[in-house]
């Protein structure tokens, strides 16, 4: 352990810094004599070499094996980050991806049948585990999968006469930034709706913005504060009453997955973070695939292509006139619908509503021994997957956070959402132990009694302390120079 | 099977503690009538069960590992180093890098992937990458119309179609205008660019293969106050000259030649440099370096004023998870081969491809239409329909002939060879195409 910290908080140096003129790493296959001036032209050979890194083998594996060591994932420790549902990430999921690692997107769709059905297949479970009447794997992230949305809602409007009349796109002020972000992106104008008292939407202050000029509304239920919107169907009723369409943000979809669906509770458009619900590794921060699954009346408007039965197999459907066009090249993340589906085929609807149970019964219990620990709640009620906390008073979310770094843990999601001040939003997920939960509100304990001083100086033991933000905000520094440059 | 720890001791004293009956009781604020619908799902499998099936789906798909399709991703080999690496357990399982101090190990890697963007591009400034090729294109284009202040966009033929359809639904949203320019005898034309015009596009090869001189359409659309975005395939980059050198303000491109499986079009990555004044208008993340409480050097996203978490409705793009791993996919690559092998995959590409266009366009019937100098990747006229031909090849176990839309011409093919290509199996493709065409 000891010499694990050591070996940890030493320098570590670029790759770039490792690199010695003339050291080869892995040789391609040899290459025979070649005139490339006369093959591309002189004019458009590039008159030096990039200057990527010179190593052998051995040295590479030691840099990124020691780059991992100051790494940390849900694999190492605990990483209970709101709204992210860092639940754990099968392994099987890894090997079932290597089976299909050597398809190409063109080639003959005969020859990749396998391939189709899986993705015909995924389509119809997560319809289904949706509540909803047609899916698109296309759009390769959350927020991909909200620009896809909305522009279904916009062409869907577009198509009834009505898109110069709706132009303003209702977002709670609870909402992720990516769903105003995405309103802009798609060509709307955005309007805030406050949160009542109880942190769920004001009804009323819903009901005064809805009229004939808003396109729709983003919700995403249970709400960034972990709690379901009781009035979801009113919500809905009043929305549609004045022609608006209802768009769900699936990132929290882990408290209801199949518990309770969007297209039950009245919503019309869905987008889901497989790398969330589904499991899918994040990578580090991606890739991941965001489908869209949305009620009859918009499946018209889907990206094109759509996978569909025809005869005994399965093929690409471009012909979809009213589609609002190609949203990614291809067909999608496949990788990652490959994971998702394993995930869904593993579990079943019994092992999917149980551990949709056991996420909320996580987050609660750890609700409860937070409050233990001196932390405030402030929307005490039974939550879902996930609550936001609050240090105990006088402490600061920003300490607490690199305490619990210290101590061995990743912290919570801080100052989201933006409606709680000094939010700590905690998502256990229900793939976490009972023992796991406990220490973990042991620590947050533990950093709170070793008192201001303490926490202000931490982490001491990272491979880095705190870093200064200012210094890289005023002056960038985005790649390595070689030395006298 | 389920991946929850919970033992019935567990549940006993954990219900407890949150004063609920069971589970389902967990649930009792919601609607009842939403709860529990019957869903129409498989019974579950054990782990044994689903490889089983797996296999069973793989088994009727063909492997596309030394194939000769192109048009955007294709069959490069991918050094044994790179998967292990890259998807070592605390890469793999991590979330964005929002807490340094717990993860120096990807934000270094980031810094680093930075810089051999910022090397290969020749533009000093490199996000940490973008979900794949097509929407780097559109985040390219929609920052030079942020920057311009304008909102049409003229953008050459040569781009991929796939590539130019995305864009087109990502204009159509804001409004914003697309001209396409269309190739003449395979290259992009000199270009008449209008004043409300903010972004030029153009491709180097282009899509039907051919390098292309971009520097007179960078220089057209600079005199007209536009800025130029270059579409780049990355491996060309290890013999090309950058595009930062021929005017473009920004470079955009597909990762995958780099080190990424095809995996039937995703995930792989796209990428986006530009230069130093457009910084504070990029979207997604960027990682700079900077020092900690002890002075030690160590890495941190920055600039995050440009991203939806602070700006929200303002940001410069709805842009949140990304395709991190898998450029760190591409990372690794470079650094396996360095910049002795990485010339070597390019050069024998180009041979191979070279070679292979020489052997296909002898057999009668077939013309060229990608005009000199092109680099591995090439469109031939074929005297048959290319679906046609594309599955009579893949029966005799061969991939190759993409159909290439038909606003390039009739019965044209997309060819590709890469460094993965022996004599043997260029001989083959070409053996295989003459049964074909007979
Ligand atoms: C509530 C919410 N909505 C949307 C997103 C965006 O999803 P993604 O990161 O997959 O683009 C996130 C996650 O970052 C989120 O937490």
């Amino acid at each position: 352990m000891i010499a694990e910290k050591k070996e940890t908080r030493l320098e570590s140096p670029l790759i770039f810094e490792k690199s010695v003129p003339g050291r080869r790493g892995v040789r391609p296959p040899a290459v025979p004599q070649a005139d490339l001036t006369a093959l591309l032209g002189a004019e458009n050979l590039r008159p030096e070499p990039p200057r990527l890194p010179e190593v052998d083998e051995l040295t590479l594996v030691r840099h990124y094996t020691g780059l991992s060591r100051r790494q940390i994932g849900i694999d190492v420790t605990f990483y209970p980050l709101g709204s992210c549902t860092m639940k754990y990430n099968p392994k099987v999921h890894e090997a079932a991806v290597a089976l299909f690692a050597d398809l190409h997107p063109y080639q003959a769709p005969e020859t990749a049948q396998g391939a189709l059905q899986l993705m015909y297949e995924l389509q119809a479970d997560l319809s289904e585990i949706t509540g909803m009447e047609a899916t698109t794997l296309q759009p390769a992230a959350g927020a991909h999968g909200e620009l896809t949305g909305i522009l279904t809602i916009r062409a869907y409007h577009a198509s009834r006469g009505e898109h110069d009349q709706r132009r303003v796109v209702l977002v709670p002020d609870s909402a992720h930034g990516s769903n105003p972000a995405t309103a802009s992106m798609a060509g709307y104008t955005v309007q805030e709706i406050p949160s009542g008292p109880d942190g769920e939407v004001d009804l009323e202050a819903l009901r005064r913005a809805l009229g004939p000029h808003v396109a729709a509304i983003m919700l995403t239920n249970p709400n960034t504060l972990g709690l379901f919107e009781h009035q979801i169907r009113a919500i809905a009723e009043a929305a549609h009453a004045v022609g608006a369409q209802m768009y769900y943000d699936g990132a929290n979809l882990n408290a209801i997955m199949g518990v309770a669906r969007p297209g039950d509770m009245g919503f019309d458009v869905v987008h889901l973070n497989l790398h969330k619900t589904f499991t899918v590794p994040h990578g580090g921060g991606g890739p991941g695939s965001g489908p869209v699954g949305v009620k009859a009346h918009l499946e018209p408007f889907l990206p094109s292509p759509q996978v569909v039965r025809r005869g005994e197999g399965f093929a690409l459907d471009y012909d979809r006139p009213q589609s609002i066009g190609q949203v990614k090249s291809f067909y999608g993340n496949f990788g990652a619908l490959v994971r998702a589906y394993v995930y869904i085929r593993m579990l079943g609807r019994e092992g999917i509503q149980r551990s949709a149970a056991l996420a909320v019964l996580n987050a609660n219990y750890l609700k409860e021994l937070l409050k233990e620990q001196g932390y405030r709640i402030p929307y005490d009620r039974l939550c879902m997957h996930e609550f936001v906390a609050q240090p105990p008073e006088g402490f600061k979310t920003v300490d607490i956070a690199k305490g619990l770094l210290e101590l061995g843990f990743h912290p919570p999601t801080v100052y989201f959402p933006l409606i709680v001040k000094e939010a700590l939003m905690v998502e256990p997920t229900e793939t976490e132990t009972r023992e796991t939960l406990e220490a973990f509100a042991q620590a947050l304990g533990e950093v709170v009694r070793r008192g201001k001083e303490w926490l202000e100086g931490a982490p001491y033991t990272t491979p880095v302390r705190r870093l200064d933000e200012l210094q890289a905000n005023r002056k960038p520094k985005l790649r390595w120079e070689p030395s006298g440059q | 099977m389920d991946y929850t720890p919970h033992t019935p001791q567990d549940l006993e004293a954990m219900l407890a503690k949150v004063g609920a009956e069971d589970l389902p009781d967990l649930f009792r604020e919601l609607p009842q009538d939403l709860l529990f619908p019957p869903l129409n799902l498989p019974a579950p499998l054990s782990e044994a069960e689903m490889m089983r099936k797996l296999h069973e789906l793989a088994a009727k798909n063909h492997s596309a590992a030394g194939s000769f399709l192109g048009g955007g991703l294709r069959a490069h080999y991918i050094p044994a180093a790179v998967g292990p690496l890259a998807t070592r357990a605390e890469f793999l399982s991590a979330y964005t890098p929002y807490q340094p101090e717990a993860s120096q190990g990807l934000l270094q890697a980031i810094f680093e992937y930075q810089t051999m963007i910022s090397e290969l591009t020749g533009l000093p400034v490199s996000n940490a990458s973008l979900y794949d090729g097509s929407t780097a294109v559109a985040e390219g284009v929609l920052l030079a119309l942020r920057e311009t202040g304008r909102s049409q966009v003229l953008i050459s033929q040569g781009v991929h179609p796939e590539y130019r359809k995305v864009l087109k639904t990502y204009l159509d949203a804001i409004g914003a205008e697309l001209e396409t320019l269309p190739l003449q005898s395979g290259k992009t034309p000199p270009a008449m660019i209008g004043p409300e015009v903010g972004a030029v596009v153009g491709a180097n090869p282009n899509f039907l293969g051919t390098v292309e001189n971009l520097a007179p359409l960078a220089e057209a659309a600079h005199a007209a106050g536009a800025l130029f975005v270059a579409v780049v395939d990355a491996l060309s980059l290890a013999l090309l000259k950058p595009p930062g050198s021929y005017g473009a303000d920004i470079a955009v491109g597909e990762g995958q030649p780099l080190g990424n499986a095809m995996a039937f079009g995703g995930p792989q990555f796209g990428f986006m440099a530009v230069r130093e004044n457009l910084v504070r208008q990029l979207p997604g993340r960027l990682v700079s370096e900077t020092t900690d409480a002890d002075g030690k050097r160590g890495y941190i996203l920055t600039l995050q004023a440009r991203e939806q978490y602070i700006r929200r409705g303002k940001a410069k793009s709805n842009i949140t998870t990304n395709a991190q791993l898998t450029a760190l996919m591409g990372a690794v690559y470079l650094g396996a081969l360095g910049p002795q092998g990485f010339r070597e995959v390019a050069t024998r590409s180009v041979l191979n491809a070279h070679d292979l266009a020489q052997r296909l366009r002898a057999i009668p019937g077939v013309r060229q239409l990608t005009p000199e100098p092109y680099f591995c990747e090439f469109v031939l006229e074929l005297p048959k329909p290319p679906v046609e031909v594309r599955s009579r090849l893949a029966e005799r176990g061969l991939h190759a002939a993409v159909p290439v839309p038909e606003e390039y011409g009739q019965n044209l093919a997309l060819f590709a060879a890469t460094e993965v290509h022996t004599e043997e199996d260029l001989a083959a493709l070409e053996a295989a195409l003459r049964e074909v065409l007979a």
